[in-house]
């Protein structure tokens, strides 16, 4: 068993992580192409034919905060069973099909995001891309499997309902977010899913999957004109725009609020949260390099020092930015026994407090920027995760040449600049927190909200895509 | 959505990657400095980045009776610093290098790990050579770290109801071995561990010649070779241990760890057997292969197409999940374990009698050798996706040389997984799941008065 001396504890899966990504100039083979295939589907390529495999990562816009009010989980159920049967492949022909032939395909949904990843070698490509095709354009929804998946949400939504973690998690997006698709859970409730039928399945598919919404990175071993055909053959058979429904913009309320749920454990588990900045914001790479300063990851941040490193306090302290399509937050973490949340808590205000009045020292900016720009190649881990640079690239219209220029917007960042956006954005009146556990010295604003959060419709106002 | 994890109620031993190494695809080099530190280089040039990974021949199954959790609490102190670096520099250098580090423990080893651009390869070599030698402990810095342990351990398993019952279910595993023993310790032990009871472990252990060098990534073993002599090879070798360990008595009854708690809403069930490894066996296990585990490992549970998952969870639809795991890079025994969890409104007991049920038919009817040629043919290709990946190469190159397998078995691997066949697949399910050797854990909602 692998232990690990420090665990980073994941936030919303997803392409929020995308966000932080980029490429160093040196990375060899990085050489980013624009395909567009003759039906006029465009996908970024990095070729690299070191190994005979394939990786491409493709996202349709809009997720879970899309789903219908009181059939939320209608976008994580569709995910689970795209690669559950289609075509005339039913669920166990289908999944033979994938295994015995190496091929992985998947599908995920996160709050602003349908995305599927595929891996497939170079030998069983042609296979890889009908089963992908097949999915998309004619998956069955046949009872056994829709069953099947149901019974597993369920089973994640109960093991889930008192986990310590996933409900300080849960309640504080629920604080934030009490009247938008964003406070709901992106697998649902126990009644929504029973309330999802092969209609509404169905009529996911057809609305949601189109090329309006579609984009798409690949890496691997296949030159720019055979992904070309192959893009044609795999997603060319779907409808060219659906319904255009946007999510409104919503900022964060509930803030400064603290909430304390009970729960019979001798460790407290908190989680906290303030507004950040959107990913396109001027300042957001300023926030970020401030944030690594305060509570980014690895050994060095200011909370690890005094909350870990000086008082042992805690295994693991954090803090990140989490931008969304539609809202933004700095989001973070703690977990301590219970008789020194207190303690805890009043060191990360205060190194809240005073990052936002002193900003960070000119050696701290210097350390953060040769770490943000010198550990940019380590990104560059496998295909896949290199496929999902290029589709977060598109994403977040950062540009096809944005591998080249990210470090630039790293080190452009000046003491000037830092002091500036940490006085703007961190307000520790602003931190909203909710501790599960039984802490000492920590005193609730209010009451946890109730759960399930009301069915409230998803604030649309009924925008279109242009 | 993600099928396959074993759910985290049973915290799986699985997180130690149980990845098949083909050197035939790593193509490794490797040469050994007069001090005895064996060296590895794995060439990988996708991008100007090398990873760094120190493998010490020492784990929580080697720490002396009644000072469980020592061997991770060293890994911990190891980022104290030493006569030269303040506490935490070594990690401000990485990190000004661009770099990611981390460290981790387990029964068998203990590791460390930069990956940094490749021009940094040096600095790092010299730091980690550095701790190797000149750690420098004083309670001041200890104690609060002791502190640190203590709610990594209440992250992991006071606080969470499947890590309490995973720790009871192993000590019931493994009855007088120390595997038996949880790698972050016991509670009591830990938080009387002292700064001398950490240096007595380091200084025992800690040797070039009871480590294995890993590196991986865009250099070569003649780039490696000069570093590591004027960095490593100044590190003088010091006599080690024997690594004895107490064995496993025969084992006469079959056990049963279960745990209620609030916190669970969802019952789950594995049964965990002891079984051979790469590294040892016994005269029980004689007819039991780990390959051939290996290969029975991925055809019940390895795949959605596999037996369990098709049978219990789709044909039957009494499970949500199921599945089993094995892994072979232990030192000593090893274990190979099933697990079901029911479907919301099933009994637990009904998901146990169909789980048993499959064991049995297994054990009547044996496999088939179209199941065994799919399974053989999704663990080869899995080779090939594993060198996709920057990191296999150094934790599956590691942990094999540290478990005392060479670097021809690791290259062996694919041609011993397909020269298995249906017999021995057979033979080694018959040889290993037997009910006295072996441990039932349930996990089950509290009943609500």
């Amino acid at each position: 068993m692998l232990h690990l001396r420090f665990l980073r504890l994941s936030a919303v899966a997803g392409l929020a992580l995308l966000t932080i990504l980029s490429l160093a100039a040196s990375v060899r083979a990085a050489e980013v192409q624009k395909v567009l295939s003759p039906g006029g589907i465009e996908a970024w390529l990095i070729e690299d034919h070191g190994n005979p495999i394939l990786a491409i990562e493709f996202a349709f816009s809009g997720g879970a905060a899309l789903d219908p009010v009181g059939k939320e989980g209608l976008a994580n159920m569709v995910s689970g069973l795209l690669d559950e049967g289609a075509g005339s492949y039913d669920s166990t022909a289908f999944r033979t099909a994938l295994e015995n032939n190496s091929i992985s395909l998947s599908y995920s949904a996160t709050k602003d995001t349908f995305s599927g990843s595929l891996r497939t070698l170079t030998r069983n490509r042609e296979k890889a891309v009908e089963l992908l095709r097949l999915s998309l354009t004619e998956p069955r929804f046949d009872a056994e499997p829709l069953e099947r998946i149901k019974a597993q949400i369920l089973t994640g939504i109960a093991r889930r309902e008192k986990d310590p973690d996933a409900l300080a998690g849960r309640t504080l997006w629920q604080l934030l977010y009490p009247d938008h698709a964003y406070g709901r859970e992106t697998s649902g409730t126990v009644d929504s899913i029973a309330a999802i039928d092969s209609e509404d399945l169905r009529a996911f598919v057809a609305e949601r999957l189109n090329l309006k919404r579609l984009k798409i990175g690949v890496v691997g071993d296949i030159t720019a004109s055979e992904l070309a055909s192959l893009l044609d053959e795999a997603f060319g058979a779907l409808p060219a725009a659906g319904d255009t429904t946007l999510v409104a913009d919503v900022a964060p309320a509930n803030l400064g609020e603290t909430v304390v749920i009970d729960a019979p454990i001798p460790q407290s588990i908190v989680a906290f949260a303030q507004p950040g900045l959107k990913r396109d914001d001027p300042d957001y790479y300023v926030a970020y390099v401030v944030n690594h300063i305060l509570g980014g990851g690895g050994f060095t941040s200011r909370l690890f020092a005094e909350v870990r490193e000086k008082r042992g306090l805690a295994y693991s302290v954090y803090s990140y930015l989490l931008p969304l399509d539609h809202t933004a937050l700095v989001y973070g973490g703690v977990a301590t026994a219970g008789e020194r949340v207190g303690d805890s808590l009043n060191l990360i205000r205060a190194e809240w407090e005073r990052l936002a009045e002193e900003g960070p020292t000119a050696e701290e900016l210097e350390a953060a920027k040769t770490y943000l720009t010198g550990s940019f190649p380590l990104r560059f881990s496998n295909s896949g995760r290199i496929a999902g640079m290029l589709l977060g690239m598109q994403i977040e219209n950062l540009g096809i040449d944005y591998l080249e220029r990210r470090n630039d917007y790293i080190d452009a960042v000046t003491l000037e600049d830092a002091r500036r956006v940490a006085r703007k954005l961190f307000d520790v009146k602003n931190l909203t927190v909710v501790v599960v556990g039984q802490p000492q010295n920590v005193v609730p604003t209010r009451a946890a909200p109730e759960e399930p959060p009301a069915g409230q419709p998803a604030d649309t106002e009924g925008k279109t895509q242009g | 959505m993600r099928r396959f994890t074993l759910p985290l109620l049973f915290l799986p031993v699985l997180l130690a990657l149980s990845v098949p190494a083909f050197a035939r695809i790593f193509d490794p080099e490797s040469f050994t400095l007069d001090n005895g530190l064996q060296v590895v280089v794995v060439n990988n040039a996708r991008a100007p980045i090398v990873t760094h990974m120190l493998w010490y021949k020492v784990g929580a199954a080697d720490e002396p009776v009644g000072k469980s959790g020592v061997a991770h609490f060293l890994e911990h102190l190891m980022f104290k610093g030493t006569d030269k670096l303040a506490p935490g520099e070594f990690s401000r250098i990485v990190a000004a290098n661009g770099g990611s580090e981390n460290a981790f423990t387990s029964w068998d080893y203990t590791g460390y790990y930069q990956t940094v651009a490749k021009d940094r390869l040096e600095i790092m070599m010299r730091h980690e050579a550095d701790r190797m030698a000149n750690l420098k402990l004083v309670d001041a810095i200890v104690l609060p770290e002791r502190d640190v342990v203590l709610e990594e351990r209440r992250s992991r398993t006071d606080n969470e109801p499947g890590g309490r019952l995973s720790e009871m279910a192993r000590a019931s595993l493994f009855l007088h071995h120390p595997y038996g023993t949880p790698i972050i310790g016991w509670p009591q032990e830990v938080s009387a561990l002292t700064t001398q009871d950490a240096i007595d472990f380091y200084r025992q252990w800690y040797a070039p010649n009871n480590a294995v060098l890993v590196i991986s990534g865009d250099v070569t073993a003649q780039e490696v070779k000069p570093l590591a002599e004027s960095t490593y090879g100044l590190v003088p070798r010091r006599d080690v241990p024997d690594r004895v360990r107490p064995s496993e008595p025969p084992q006469t009854a079959p056990r049963r760890v279960s745990l209620e708690s609030e916190q669970v809403r969802q019952p789950s069930l594995s049964i965990e057997y002891l079984a051979p490894s790469y590294n040892r066996s016994t005269d029980e296990f004689a007819q039991a292969d780990p390959y051939a585990l290996e290969i029975l490992s991925e055809l019940l549970g390895g795949a959605s197409s596999s037996r369990l998952y098709q049978r219990l969870v789709v044909d039957q639809g009494l499970a949500a999940g199921a599945g089993s795991w094995y892994d072979a890079s232990d030192y000593d025994l090893s274990s190979f374990g099933l697990y079901i969890s029911p479907r919301p409104g099933v009994d637990v007991e009904i998901a146990e009698e169909a789980l048993r049920a499959e064991i049995a038919t297994l054990l009547e009817g044996g496999v088939t050798p179209q199941e065994v040629s799919d399974a053989k043919q999704r663990l080869t290709a899995a080779a090939i996706f594993a060198r996709d990946d920057l990191s296999t190469a150094p934790r599956a190159i590691g942990q094999a040389l540290v478990t005392g397998q060479t670097l021809d078995d690791i290259e062996s691997w694919p041609e011993r997984i397909e020269a298995v066949t249906p017999e021995q697949v057979e033979a080694a399910a018959r040889a290993i799941l037997k009910d006295n050797s072996s441990v039932t854990r349930l996990l089950l909602p509290k009943p609500t008065s």
